[in-house]
């Protein structure tokens, strides 16, 4: 067979271009779901007021700047000040730093560690699979919330520990999730007629295995960091997380249950943000589901 | 006859389910020359596919290849390393093309590259001239546009289109032999015929030997030299295609010839088949397994397997009721 080399020049060609291409495809295909679209401004936003705290909040998150618990509109404090006159706008904008950090952050490390340990057990098989899997369900035999207290509690409380803890609690949750997937991807038959073409197991688990498991695992993941947001408010809550007077939404709300009574605005304003936050990676999952689904590329 | 490219001795390829041992391959025997296509008939089951599997070594478990010799130009495959299997023979010298186009290829990744792929390992080339190449392999199996489609995902092929790009890769290292495993059950017939077509002229132009599988007499009297008949893991007859069709000897054999429908029939006769269904592998009748459905059955088949001996020169027959020489009446 002769060797017939085809030169193009111009703009990019091959490889490149089809990179190219699949984000174009991949973009689209996200944004025609309005509501995912609009989940990614939003979480956009709040990410960006969160990193631009020091320069976006109008005042000091841990000074007093008005009366104790302020209604929104009084003072000027458009959300109102807390149990200890604090600006809860300036709180919450600082909060989510942290909050974001929790959700995100384990939750990511987590896929990143089920990635590889699930798909071992699901690939290999045998033995490998089987400790694998029957040490994970040990975890299984407590609730998640359980889970992360205890490793919460064993640590010293703080940022690391909360990001620590749901780590580990969510760790068999992702990896049964992938070692699933695996198990069904290995059955294809496409395994079988790469392996026929000489692919090493290497080759096999790097190039067939892993892209054809990890989009269902990134959608999982990102409708999870939602709730690993809630989960370290509640760490938070009840004392394991983050110490006072630094704010994540979270401790917003439980410190604000004190004033509940005579200032609502307190608690509401953090609790409301939490599950508007938490929605929106909801939907930005519903939006990557079909962003990562290969048949979504266009020619 | 030159030296053999691929001879199978005793093959046995056994399957120890809780259930009970699946004797998928049993004592299969054959050897085939380079360059000619050799033809396995079987209904699902019969283990005509794990025979394919066996030799370029992806048995999986709880299938296990108990005994027997493969030798690919004398050396025995079955003792040879896992990876020099990867590197030499799967996918270099052995080609094989798959079932179902629909599927057998990964869905993540540009067409192009699965071919390349193959290119890259085998031949050593690199990534600029295993593009070449490919490209060159899509336009030999009859892809318009090569060179664009070359970055087209599967999904934007049919399915005919797809065991084009199949057959592109099964042929990229140039393979001594090709294996096809029913390569055209899964698509219409019109698109069967143009796959056959390509398929054998590729094939004649490589200068490849070939086992093709399938259960399809007429793809067989097309395309093979010789046939095996497998039954219940076993091979009943063997003889060059003409024979075959001509003087069958195995009443397995005479069964499936004579339902085939044929344009002489007429609007209203049935449809003749063969009476009863296989058996179950784990439990097959004694003696002859055939024997159940056997219209010529007699004491002896239960009692007794019977060997494959030749009734004629190169014209192999498991039957009792075929001595030597002499042609069964049906």
């Amino acid at each position: 067979m002769s060797v017939a080399v085809a030169v193009r020049t111009g703009a990019p060609t091959g490889r490149l271009r089809v990179t190219l291409a699949n984000l174009g495809s991949a973009w689209r295909a996200y944004a025609r779901d309005r509501a995912s679209l609009a989940a990614l401004s939003f979480l956009l936003l709040v990410a960006a007021a969160a990193v631009l705290a020091p320069h976006v909040a109008p005042y000091d998150p841990y000074e007093m700047v008005a009366l104790r618990n302020a209604l929104p509109g009084e003072e000027g404090l458009i959300l109102g000040a807390d149990g200890d006159g604090r600006d809860v706008l300036t709180r919450l904008i600082w909060g989510g730093r942290i909050s974001l950090l929790i959700g995100i952050a384990p939750t990511l490390l987590a896929m990143i560690a089920s990635l590889f340990v699930g798909i071992f057990a699901g690939y290999l098989g045998g033995w490998v699979d089987l400790v694998i899997m029957r040490f994970l369900d040990m975890f299984f035999a407590f609730p998640l919330v359980l889970v992360a207290i205890v490793v919460a509690g064993i640590l010293e409380p703080g940022l690391l520990t909360i990001i620590v803890a749901i780590f580990i609690a969510l760790l068999p949750y992702i990896t049964r999730l992938v070692r699933t997937t695996a198990l069904s991807v290995k059955a294809q038959p496409y395994i079988e007629a790469a392996r026929a073409g000489g692919a090493s197991p290497w080759a096999i688990l790097w190039r067939y295995v892993l892209p054809n498991v990890v989009a269902p695992v990134i959608v999982y993941t990102t409708t999870l960091m939602g709730m690993m947001m809630v989960l370290g408010s509640g760490l938070s809550f009840l004392g394991l997380g983050v110490p006072p007077p630094v704010a994540d939404w979270g401790t917003m709300v439980s410190e604000g249950r004190t004033v509940l009574k005579n200032a609502p605005h307190v608690t509401v304003f953090p609790g409301l943000l939490i599950v508007l936050v938490a929605l929106a990676f909801g939907f930005i999952g519903d939006g990557l589901r079909d962003a990562l689904d290969p048949r979504s590329r266009k020619r | 006859m030159t030296e053999a490219l691929l001879t199978v001795e005793n093959l046995k390829t056994y399957f120890h389910l809780r259930s009970g041992l699946l004797k998928a391959v049993d004592d299969v025997s054959f050897s085939l020359a380079p360059g000619r296509v050799l033809g396995i008939v079987g209904e699902s089951g019969s283990g005509k596919s794990m025979t394919a599997l066996s030799i370029i070594g992806l048995v999986d478990p709880p299938g296990r290849i108990e005994g027997g010799r493969i030798a690919y130009r004398g050396r025995n495959l079955l003792e040879m390393p896992e990876r020099e299997l990867e590197a030499t023979i799967r996918g270099n010298r052995v080609g094989m093309i798959f079932q179902d186009p629909m599927t057998s290829l990964n869905p993540s990744f540009i067409i192009g590259e699965q071919i390349a792929e193959g290119l890259i390992a085998h031949k050593e080339l690199g990534r600029e001239a295993a593009r070449a190449n490919t490209v060159e392999l899509l336009r030999l199996v009859g892809i318009p546009n090569a060179a664009d489609r070359y970055y087209d995902y599967p999904h934007h092929f049919s399915g005919g289109m797809r065991q084009r790009v199949l057959i592109a890769a099964a042929i990229a290292c140039e393979p001594d032999l090709l294996i096809a495993d029913e390569p055209t059950t899964a698509l219409d017939v019109t698109i069967q015929a143009q796959i056959l077509k390509l398929l054998s002229d590729l094939r004649r132009r490589l200068g490849s030997a070939m086992i093709l599988i399938t259960h399809d007499l007429g793809v067989i009297a097309a395309m093979a030299d010789d046939v095996i008949v497998m039954y219940a893991g076993r091979i009943v007859e063997y003889a060059d295609v003409a024979t075959l069709f001509r003087t069958p000897r195995h009443p397995y054999t005479v069964g499936l010839l004579n339902s085939i429908v044929r344009l002489e029939d007429s609007r209203d006769s049935a449809l003749r088949s063969i009476p009863g269904a296989p058996p179950t592998p784990i439990d097959l009748p004694s003696g002859c397994s055939f024997r159940t459905r056997c219209p010529h059955a007699v004491e002896r088949c239960a009692v007794e397997y019977p060997a494959l001996r030749d009734a004629a020169p190169q014209h192999g027959v498991a039957c009792h009721l075929v001595a030597p020489g002499e042609a069964l009446n049906s």
